[in-house]
């Protein structure tokens, strides 16, 4: 009986191997949708030069504009680090607080390329324009789309924080969010580089 | 929860950092588009732009993500690094195709085969 019992784990050993599994798995779907954005990627460079007697990539992107999305993202993936940071020491208030900030960074980086996106349509550029617009709006598209999942996501965390406090699965939870938009930091770093700065050139 | 303490100061790091290298690409492009294209020519700047952005990977994935804190097994790291090279093989052999094909099916070789060659 003894030895039995011995090699039952504890309710502690479960949770801790669930969450590294759920952690794994997690990190299995980001980079699936890695991929995603590598096809997408891709499709943008070979529909680069495809402009149909439509504006070339130099004509339409304001790198200040640019500079200014990128800051916002990297600030606001830097507070959601913080935030989990905050929840692993079980800090309501500093929880709230972190991913609050980034809730607000976040909303802004959506309403600055929301902007972007109405004046190009206004302009006449939309996606109908040209193969390289189709694939610009897709590619910065899904990126807002993604941002816009996790801003809905860090909203429904943040209630449940306030309401119900840092629980055990809420702090697994805020851990995959920030892993989540760390993610989507780095793929801006790529769209920065290879849509903004390169088609600037 | 022992290894907590040194993240706070791994992700100071990470996002000063992070910061330096955005500005270190930014910078050159603009100077070379107000400079009116004329003192560096593209591929310098794709030299310098490019790389910058993998090191900020490097680095979001070191100080941001924690993966050099991975315990053995690696799994994440073996899964990132299979990914990698799939979406090396995406984007390479996609833009190397596409642009052989652009070259070969070019429209104005295709008319001149067609007005003064033999055809296909």
């Amino acid at each position: 009986m003894t030895v039995k019992a011995a090699t039952i784990p504890t309710k502690e050993q479960i949770e801790e191997v669930a969450t590294d599994k759920t952690l794994f798995g997690f990190w299995v779907y980001l980079m699936t949708d890695l991929l995603m954005f590598a096809v997408l990627f891709a499709t943008y460079s070979v529909l680069h030069g495809s402009i149909y007697n439509g504006p070339s990539s130099n004509e339409i992107f304001n790198l200040p504009f640019a500079l200014t999305e990128t800051m916002i993202l990297l600030v606001s993936s830097f507070t959601s680090g913080l935030g989990t940071l905050a929840a692993h020491e079980k800090s309501r208030k500093f929880v709230l607080l972190w991913f609050g900030i980034t809730f607000l960074l976040g909303l802004a980086f959506l309403g600055l390329e929301l902007s972007e996106f109405s004046k190009l349509v206004a302009e006449g550029n939309s996606w109908h324009r040209s193969a390289f617009l189709s694939s610009f709006f897709t590619l910065v598209g899904t990126h807002g789309l993604h941002i816009t999942t996790g801003l809905v996501w860090m909203l429904i965390c943040m209630i449940s924080v306030a309401t119900k406090g840092v629980t055990k699965s809420m702090v697994r939870k805020l851990t995959l969010l920030s892993l989540f938009w760390h993610f989507l930091d780095i793929v801006w770093i790529f769209i920065f580089t290879i849509v903004y700065l390169m088609g600037a050139l | 929860m022992k290894f907590h303490k040194g993240l706070l100061k791994s992700y100071i790091i990470g996002f000063v950092l992070s910061i330096i290298l955005t500005l270190c690409a930014y910078l050159p492009v603009v100077y070379h588009v107000n400079s009116h294209h004329e003192n560096l020519s593209h591929i310098t700047i794709l030299f310098i732009i490019l790389p910058l952005a993998f090191v900020q990977l490097f680095v979001q994935l070191l100080f941001f993500l924690h993966l050099g804190q991975e315990e053995k097994p690696r799994w994440k790291l073996s899964m990132l690094v299979s990914f990698f090279s799939i979406v090396l093989i995406v984007i390479v052999a996609s833009i190397w195709i596409m642009q052989h094909l652009n070259y070969n099916m070019s429209f104005i070789q295709f008319n001149n085969l067609m007005k003064y060659g033999e055809g296909f």
